[in-house]
């Protein structure tokens, strides 16, 4: 527990929030717009913007691997999705399903309860940032003394994603009877 | 022993009678007469063996009696025993007789009749139960005896069934002595732990208190009265007519309305004086009403009905007058003389093809053996000499006018204006029938229930020897108890009936084709409806437990039934309401799942 | 930095992917919204590590871990999605009903 008071906040705090109001604002345009290619598009400003986070918050190889995976991969995989079913390209206003008000509701009181429970807990909490800390290196030594089992178990279910997802696409790979 | 016999002959006759008949089964008419041939066996043979062996216990004439077993109930024990005596020898003489006589001449009168093998049957156990409440030692088994006839009588008078008049007399014969037996049965009740035995001869040596003992036979009485056929219970008898006339004369002259004179006769000791009082109001209105009531009918088998009626109620007066050995007479001489007319009757209705007596007239040219049995038959029920009932109608008038009893002089008018109205309505039926020009046509189609056609010749003969045979007891039957004749009330009654027939024959040879029932004026209505007391049980019984019938029904369908058929529909209802969540999107579970884990984790954090 | 920053708009976030699954009838709409719920938790794995100073730097590790399978749920998620669409013509959740009873 220490001291610091909530105002003044330091520019890094300022930095920090105004990039987590793009991401907010960008993650409400995802599931608010009316065109599918344009929730995409915001997907990556919200990405970028949360990699930002990221930054500020000393993590900068996780910032790099954010912007490459999810913004240079996820993304263009999603926007390969959305062509591949033929969806419409302009605006189209049945990309809601009638269970939108209970939908909101439900969010809503999640947002409630995760926010008062969070601000609650951890009012009084004080993060010391110190660049560097979340440096490639630092990471990197700590993966691979640390957290090889681990890594290389991931790289098992990495193949197996893959080869499911080729047995899935494929038309020509029948099941057995 | 031989008494056991004789109860269990007609029984195995009934049980071989009903397996065996159709074995090997097959329904071809070749099949059926041979079945019917069988059946004829079955049911003559162990009747007339019974008989004989009846015959014999009359010859030895030595009173036993013998227990077969004990049956233990834990409270009084129940003994299955068998008592030969006098009166029950003379009884069962009389049903062995009649039964058979009314077995041989169904062989003629159903022949040809598909449904004849189980008919012949039900017969044979209607005689061994008859014989099982005349030989019974114990009231218990006597009292199975008295319900077998019952089901039987149902089973007999709705053998016709087919038609719907014909089961509904059936149902109505069953119910209404029915009703009588629930008093019979707990009369048994009230006797058997008032003397803690249900041996006949324990009770009646028993000391019962009089008010017991009046209470018991009062309900007794009941059954009496269902069996017998007395005011107010008789009306199951003339509806019981729709049965085959063989069965009329069987449950009109040996068994079933027999039972009920027998057995007052039977426990007559334990009768006191209310009780016999009772018995001789109901009594003296039943002969005379009944009386009057045949004089109207136009049905010969219904004439027969009320002057059965009318004949039964002559006994228990003569039972309440306290003349019992003439009522027996009575009983013996009136199953053989009202079984010849009612088997003559059948050969009558065989021959015409119809019931009523206005279809009838006649016949006796064509018919000359009918004829001459039937005048017989008559002659005994009129009284006139030197038939049989000459001499029972005069033991039973001496008697009531000697009576004790405080309604003597009730008993003693109505006894002898029944004579007079017998004496008429005997000779009106006699006239209709055999007398005046002939109405018969050949019918074109015989009509259900009759089965025959018009052909102009006498019955075959194996429905005229038992008439013949009949007509002998019914005629000479007198002579054996003639020892005990009395002059002043004989000539008395036959005075009267002979009016009362002279007056019907005036009426009737002024205008041989009018009924002569019409010297009975505006009271002939009345009287063809019986008083009107079917109407009135119709209207004081039958509605209100049928609309209570119906009430019930309805409580149970909207009530009962819609309680459950409403807890079906609201159940369906509600899960139409809970089906629609259940409609295979799956936003719709996750929103659900996430609701509720957000319930539980609320929960969590405000209880924890 | 104030912990409750980050922990509050990765709350945000979070429920902003809730309300994308439960809302949107495009399936692949639907995968955006999982994403955005992955990369709330990402959020706070690595806030609660620059907190504590894990020596294990575990909170970043497991954020790697988790862009990586998020990589491989995305790529398996599109197959079954284009697989659906190949079989039904249509990816709108609220069509494909089998599920519940006719």
């Amino acid at each position: 527990m220490s001291g610091v008071d909530f105002w003044p906040p330091s520019t890094l705090e300022v930095v920090f929030l105004l990039l987590g109001l793009v991401a907010v604002g960008s993650a409400l345009l995802v599931v608010t717009t009316r065109q599918l290619v344009h929730a995409a598009l915001w997907l990556v400003v919200c990405f970028g913007a949360l990699a930002g986070c990221y930054l500020v918050l000393t993590a900068e190889f996780v910032a790099w691997v954010q912007v490459l995976i999810y913004v240079g991969a996820v993304v263009v995989l999603l926007l390969f999705g959305i062509m591949l079913t033929r969806a419409p390209i302009g605006r189209s206003d049945d990309l809601d399903s009638g269970n939108r008000v209970v939908a909101a509701v439900v969010a809503v009181a999640t947002a409630g309860v995760l926010v008062s429970v969070v601000v609650g807990g951890f009012q009084h909490a004080y993060a010391e940032l110190r660049p560097g800390a979340g440096s490639a290196e630092e990471l990197g030594a700590s993966i691979f003394r640390n957290w090889v089992l681990p890594f290389e178990a991931l790289s098992v279910l990495l193949l197996a994603a893959l080869i499911g997802a080729i047995v899935l696409s494929r038309t020509d790979i029948k099941g057995r009877r | 022993m031989i008494a056991s016999l004789v109860v269990v002959l007609p029984f195995a006759g009934a049980v071989l009678g009903l397996l065996l008949s159709r074995y090997p089964h097959g329904r071809s008419p070749a099949d059926n007469l041979a079945a019917n041939k069988r059946a004829a066996w079955f049911g003559v043979v162990p009747t007339a063996l019974s008989t004989a062996l009846v015959g014999w216990l009359a010859w030895e004439n030595t009173p036993s009696a013998t227990t077969l077993t004990t049956i233990d109930t834990g409270g009084i024990a129940i003994t299955v025993g068998l008592e030969v005596a006098e009166l029950s020898v003379l009884t069962a003489m009389l049903v062995g007789v009649v039964a058979l006589a009314v077995q041989v001449y169904s062989v003629g009168y159903m022949r040809g009749e598909s449904r004849y093998p189980s008919f012949s049957a039900f017969i044979s156990l209607f005689t061994s139960a008859m014989l099982l409440v005349v030989f019974a030692a114990d009231l218990l088994v006597l009292y199975v005896g008295w319900e077998i006839m019952g089901l039987c009588s149902y089973l007999l008078v709705g053998h016709w069934w087919e038609e719907k008049a014909n089961s509904r007399a059936a149902i109505k014969a069953f119910l209404v002595t029915r009703l009588g037996d629930v008093g019979f049965l707990f009369g048994i009740f009230v006797l058997g732990f008032a003397a803690g035995s249900f041996r006949i001869a324990d009770i009646m040596a028993a000391d019962i208190p009089e008010p017991t003992l009046i209470l018991a036979t009062l309900l007794l009485l009941a059954g009496v009265a269902g069996k017998s056929a007395q005011v107010p219970l008789h009306t199951w008898l003339p509806d019981a007519m729709a049965g085959p006339t063989p069965i009329s004369a069987l449950i009109h002259a040996a068994t079933m309305v027999a039972a009920g004179i027998f057995v007052v006769a039977r426990l007559y000791v334990l009768f006191p004086q209310p009780t016999l009082d009772v018995l001789g109001v109901a009594a003296a209105i039943g002969m005379l009403g009944a009386a009057l009531a045949a004089f109207a009918q136009n049905d010969l088998k219904r004439v027969l009905a009320y002057s059965t009626i009318s004949q039964l109620a002559y006994m228990a007066a003569a039972l309440a007058g306290g003349a019992r050995d003439a009522a027996v007479f009575h009983l013996v001489t009136h199953g053989a003389f009202k079984a010849l007319l009612f088997l003559c009757a059948g050969a009558v209705i065989h021959h015409v093809g119809s019931n009523l007596l206005g279809h009838m007239g006649g016949l006796r040219r064509s018919m000359p053996v009918t004829f001459v049995t039937m005048t017989i038959g008559y002659a005994a029920l009129v009284g006139l000499p030197p038939a049989s009932g000459f001499f029972s109608k005069d033991a039973i008038l001496y008697g009531l006018e000697r009576s004790s009893s405080p309604i003597q002089l009730v008993l003693y008018g109505s006894a002898l204006l029944t004579v007079g109205v017998t004496g008429a309505y005997a000779t009106r039926a006699w006239l209709m029938t055999f007398f005046g020009t002939g109405k018969v046509q050949a019918l074109p189609e015989p009509a259900p229930g009759t089965a025959h056609v018009f052909d102009g010749r006498e019955a075959p003969l194996s429905m005229l020897w038992p008439m013949g045979v009949l007509a002998i007891p019914a005629l000479l039957l007198g002579f054996t108890d003639a020892g005990e004749f009395h002059l002043a009330p004989a000539v008395t009654a036959l005075a009267v009936a002979l009016l009362g027939a002279a007056f019907v024959y005036v009426t009737w040879r002024g205008a041989p084709e009018r009924d002569p029932a019409r010297l009975l004026g505006a009271f002939r209505d009345p009287c063809e409806q019986a008083f009107y007391v079917d109407r009135l049980y119709a209207a004081v019984f039958v509605r209100p437990v049928l609309a209570l019938a119906r009430g019930v029904v309805r409580t149970d369908d909207d009530v009962v039934d819609g309680a459950v058929r409403g807890a079906g529909r609201a159940t369906v209802g509600l899960s139409g309401l809970t089906r629609h969540l259940q409609n295979g999107n799956a936003q719709l579970y996750v929103t659900g799942v996430l609701a509720g884990v957000l319930l539980i984790a609320v929960g969590a954090v405000v209880l924890g | 930095m104030h912990v409750v920053y980050p922990a509050v708009v990765a709350a945000l976030l979070f429920s902003i992917g809730v309300y994308g699954v439960l809302a949107r009838r495009n399936t692949i709409l639907v995968l955006m919204s999982v994403e955005l719920m992955l990369n709330a938790v990402n959020l706070n794995l690595v806030a609660f590590d620059v907190w504590l100073r894990d020596a294990l730097h575990s909170g970043q590790v497991l954020t790697l871990f988790v862009i990586v399978i998020a990589a491989a749920e995305v790529g398996i998620g599109l197959a079954i999605v284009l697989a659906v669409f190949r079989t039904r013509k249509a990816i709108e959740l609220d069509r494909l009903r089998e599920l519940g009873e006719p």
